[in-house]
């Protein structure tokens, strides 16, 4: 009894957030939109969680910030512009394709169609090569073998 | 042909162990974010004076209307790295012409007016940021940061951090910049 008690706590017991009750909004809409977004933004102070997760006070004042602006009507988009506007392109987990991110966004591909060249050219290669080859043991190879067994037999 | 292919891997591993050299050297700090104010006029800003400390409040019109470089502060009494760095920029205030005006980080009226009364104050207005709306409209990560603002206001160099030791030796670096 005691044993599943428990085990039904603990299967209840969700990972800690550090959304307050006191910061969610009445709006699920609303709310789920802010979560949205809090995911898609870099804590400033520490840099690899979204201030979604984060327990950092303008983690927190930030979180507050998007609901009410949200309340007041803006769109996700301002919102985003909002925070680039004061922290820059860095805020966003999702930096946008511009001039100054063209080498973030489209190098893993250069590289990979490098190395596909790569590979292309070592592949054709190769096969221009001769497939049929005379695999039979020339006379003077067939004398040495014979050689070696003698060897091996008589000691 | 052949020789040139033989050599790439080497040219490949020297470009590699170049950039890996020059990220490390230098003082450069990777997880330092750049600012998006720098060469932007001050955001605008209407702080409130702190209660029951005489000087005045912060507007972005003060910094247009104060002559030569000026410091922005911003500050807390919770913050120890503030305590360590306010007779420095106690000393820049009085001896090197510079005006250091601040912003009272998220801090509670009187324990900013005791911790001023026992430092000194040396800020010509301090602005009471009580929420810290003000320190996300000038992207703040943290307490303290200072900005050097130039003669017609417009924002050149944001440091984070307490400006002590090796700081200190960077902040007189960017001042020096900003001075030419």
């Amino acid at each position: 009894m005691i044993r599943s008690a428990l085990l039904a706590l603990a299967l209840l017991a969700g990972p800690a957030f550090a959304v307050e009750p006191d910061e969610i909004l009445s709006d699920p809409a609303l709310e789920e939109r802010a979560r949205a977004i809090s995911a898609n933004v870099r804590c400033v102070v520490c840099q690899n969680e979204p201030i979604d997760s984060s327990n950092a006070g303008v983690a927190r004042d930030l979180r507050v910030l998007i609901r009410e602006r949200l309340v007041a009507g803006d769109t996700d988009q301002e919102i985003y512009d909002f925070l680039v506007l004061r922290y820059g392109d860095f805020v966003l987990f999702n930096p946008p394709f511009k001039p100054s991110t063209y080498a973030l966004w489209l190098g893993p591909f250069a590289i990979l169609f490098i190395g596909g060249i790569a590979v292309a050219l070592t592949l054709s290669r190769r096969s221009r090569k001769p497939v049929t080859k005379d695999t039979r043991l020339s006379t003077e190879e067939e004398a040495d073998l014979a050689k070696l067994m003698r060897e091996d037999t008589t000691k | 042909m052949k020789r040139v292919l033989f050599a790439l891997p080497l040219l490949v591993a020297l470009i590699i162990g170049g950039f890996a050299i020059w990220g490390l050297s230098g003082g450069r700090d990777p997880s330092s974010i750049p600012s998006v104010l720098i060469s932007q006029p001050v955001p605008q800003l209407a702080l409130e004076p702190i209660a029951g400390v005489d000087t005045p409040g912060l507007t972005t019109e003060d910094f247009s209307k104060i002559e030569g470089i000026k410091l922005l502060n911003v500050f807390a009494s919770w913050c120890a790295p503030c305590r360590a760095e306010h007779p420095i920029l106690t000393r820049m205030a009085q001896e090197e012409g510079l005006t250091l005006v601040g912003i009272n980080y998220k801090d509670k009226p009187e324990a900013a007016a005791k911790w001023l009364a026992e430092l000194g104050n040396p800020y010509e207005a301090i602005g009471s940021d009580y929420s810290g709306r003000a320190g996300i409209d000038l992207g703040i990560s943290g307490v303290p940061e200072t900005f050097i603002i130039d003669e017609d206001g417009i924002i050149r160099h944001r440091f984070a951090g307490p400006v002590v030791g090796d700081g200190l030796t960077r902040f007189t670096e960017a001042l020096d910049e900003v001075r030419k």
